[in-house]
């Protein structure tokens, strides 16, 4: 009697849905779960590697890595608050300009097509070297290149633009409060920022706001909604989840392009003081995650899900 | 006078003065859509338009305040040299060589991946798809040592040692890339698997199970069947993959790929290759170059992003990015 054991199909299934899946399931445990334990092994030792073998070895000297980056160290806990407080002060403008873009977008226009293509340019330009280049020639844009040219611009334009100072004394005497004031003063002086980290998101929210069913405006307009009344009790509740998706996008992209990682980079690669650097990252990714935590826990929260 | 009381009797109409109003309101929305869009799409430009006036203009314009965007003697040769001390062909080849196979692996991998989470049910199927997510969400820099040591003293399972007797280093080439993109791990693969498990979802289940009454193995299913059908998936993350390939300078950096491979590494010692071996000393002109160099790095990522644009954006709308 051959007594062979014969596998169901469902077996046979999830056996090849493992296949499927094994390139990746290997590369994350090798790569990211090791990788994470062995970060976090770093950040409690010190690390010195040898230069002939390639090999390294650890020495356990507990919290005093954490203890340095905290107490002593220049710089870090100066970079890793202004890089928190700059995410949490773009997050919010980001998704509402994104969102703002894509709906201006998203109607049919004579020359859309253009105006998509250019609108998505920022994620292409978005590159370290490129970028800092860029700034720079964008600061020269004022007429001629030279610093006297930038200074006679600099005075021109002193006279013929409209004071702003002026303006800011009216909106406070009008009884707006200073720090919101600030806030859009600081957004409106970014621009730049802002535009070039929102172009995933604009298309991200392109394609949310195609997926809503047009039947819904069409009651919405048999009812006699405004466009304003139709924006709050249609388009948003049903872009909603998606704002989560951006949020994360955002966070995490601010996040890597912050000055901490540089930080990190630079203590590792051109100081050798691997322990610290990978107290570095712990410490801003466990931040990081908190953040997105608490922020997606809100958001959640008041989310409307339309299935 | 008539015309005059004609407009009265009109005024006088609720009816047609609340058509009049809402064309007045319709016009002055538009115009302020036309004039924020317009605006915006200066603020991207800017820089563009800025780099490239910069490149054309020649010395004497440099040095001449009156000069604002159009140059009097417009002149190739910022170009011509940042192309010589770029070596710009054979660099650039290698360059796109390097991001589209890549781009190749990814595809291929990445599509897989999305296939199996969302075609197949397994066990601890809902846990990996977590660790998917957590792939996306944690910066990549937290893993950025042990990657380095890894590729280091490159050393699977002891193999490396037992063939030529030491681990191997890796680092300075391109390996560690394939090595990590092969496995499922490279630039932002959780987020293309993430669409492209999205996508599959998507697809009617129907075609399968034809394809499967029809005698057809899960891997003819997969790569006759479904890959064909998921076009829209293939081209938005075959342009993210590329874009984001060759402008990243994070992998190359940690990984001290050659700058003759990595093109925007390259460019960023363009101004001090100018400076020292050209003898252009006034930073102002080395400005110059660098914008006429960086025009020509992001020339053919422009150039493909144009030709892929249209299907681009309905992928990203047909795909469910957004999920």
């Amino acid at each position: 009697m051959k007594k062979k054991k014969r596998l169901t199909l469902l077996q046979k299934r999830s056996i090849s849905g493992y296949m499927f899946i094994l390139p990746w399931l290997i590369g994350f445990i090798v790569f990211y779960v090791r990788s994470l334990i062995m970060t976090s092994q770093f950040a409690f030792s010190k690390l010195s590697v040898d230069t002939v073998g390639g090999g390294f070895t650890l020495e356990n000297v507990g919290w005093e890595n954490f203890h340095y980056a905290f107490r002593v160290h220049a710089s870090f806990k100066q970079v890793l608050t202004t890089s928190v407080l700059n995410m949490l002060i773009d997050v919010p403008l980001i998704i509402f300009f994104s969102l703002f873009i894509a709906m201006l977008l998203n109607r049919k226009f004579p020359g859309r097509a253009i105006v998509r293509a250019i609108f998505f340019l920022p994620v292409i330009l978005n590159s370290g070297a490129i970028q800092a280049a860029m700034d720079l020639s964008a600061t020269m844009m004022a007429g001629g290149i030279s610093d006297q040219a930038a200074e006679v611009a600099a005075s021109a334009a002193g006279t013929l633009a409209f004071d702003i100072d002026y303006l800011m004394d009216m909106f406070v005497s009008l009884g707006i409060p200073a720090t919101l004031l600030d806030y859009i003063v600081q957004a409106v002086g970014r621009i730049n920022d802002i535009i070039s980290a929102s172009g995933v998101q604009i298309v991200i929210f392109i394609a949310a706001l195609q997926s809503i069913p047009s039947s819904m405006y069409e009651v919405a307009k048999i009812e006699g909604a405004t466009g304003y009344e139709t924006f709050w009790k249609v388009t948003f509740p049903m872009v909603m989840p998606h704002i989560i998706t951006n949020v994360v996008y955002t966070i995490v992209d601010s996040f890597t392009q912050s000055d901490v990682v540089d930080l990190a980079y630079d203590v590792a690669f051109n100081q050798f003081n691997y322990g610290l650097s990978s107290v570095f990252s712990l410490v801003s990714t466990i931040i990081t995650c908190i953040i997105l935590v608490v922020i997606c826990g809100i958001i959640q929260k008041r989310t409307f899900y339309y299935n | 006078m008539e015309k005059i009381k004609k407009i009265r009797a009109y005024l006088q109409d609720p009816y047609e003065t609340k058509i009049l109003f809402n064309d007045i309101k319709n016009l002055f929305v538009t115009i302020v859509r036309i004039a924020i869009i317009v605006g915006v799409s200066y603020v991207i430009l800017s820089p563009l338009i800025g780099m490239f006036v910069n490149a054309i203009s020649s010395t004497k314009d440099a040095y001449n305040p009156m000069v604002f965007v159009i140059p009097e003697f417009p002149t190739l040769e910022r170009f011509q040299l940042a192309f010589t001390r770029l070596d710009y062909l054979p660099t650039m080849a290698r360059d796109l060589a390097y991001t589209i196979t890549t781009t190749l692996v990814q595809l291929l991998i990445c599509s897989m991946v999305g296939y199996g989470f969302a075609r197949f049910e397994f066990p601890f199927k809902k846990f990996l798809f977590a660790c998917v997510v957590v792939m996306i969400v944690i910066p990549t820099h937290t893993i950025m040592l042990p990657l380095y040591l890894t590729f280091r003293s490159f050393d699977p399972l002891g193999l490396m040692t037992l063939i030529k007797g030491a681990p191997l280093n890796l680092m300075g080439t391109v390996a560690p890339m394939y090595i990590m993109s092969f496995l499922g791990c490279g630039v932002r693969s959780g987020l293309y698997i993430y669409i492209f498990n999205q996508f599959f979802r998507g697809l009617p289940k129907e075609i399968e199970e034809a394809a499967f009454v029809d005698g057809c193995g899960t891997w003819y299913t997969y790569f006759g069947i479904m890959l064909r059908n998921a076009m829209p998936a293939v081209i938005t993350v075959t342009v993210f993959s590329i874009v984001w390939q060759f402008n990243d300078t994070f992998y190359a950096k940690l990984f001290l790929i050659s700058e003759n491979v990595v093109i925007s590494k390259k460019v960023s010692s363009l101004q001090a290759t100018i400076a020292n071996l050209d003898k252009v000393l006034d930073p102002n002109i080395q400005e110059l170059y660098l914008d006429a160099g960086i025009l020509l790095v992001i020339l053919p990522i422009i150039i493909i992003y144009l030709l892929l644009q249209k299907n681009f954006i309905e992928g990203v709308e047909r795909s469910g990015i957004v999920g």
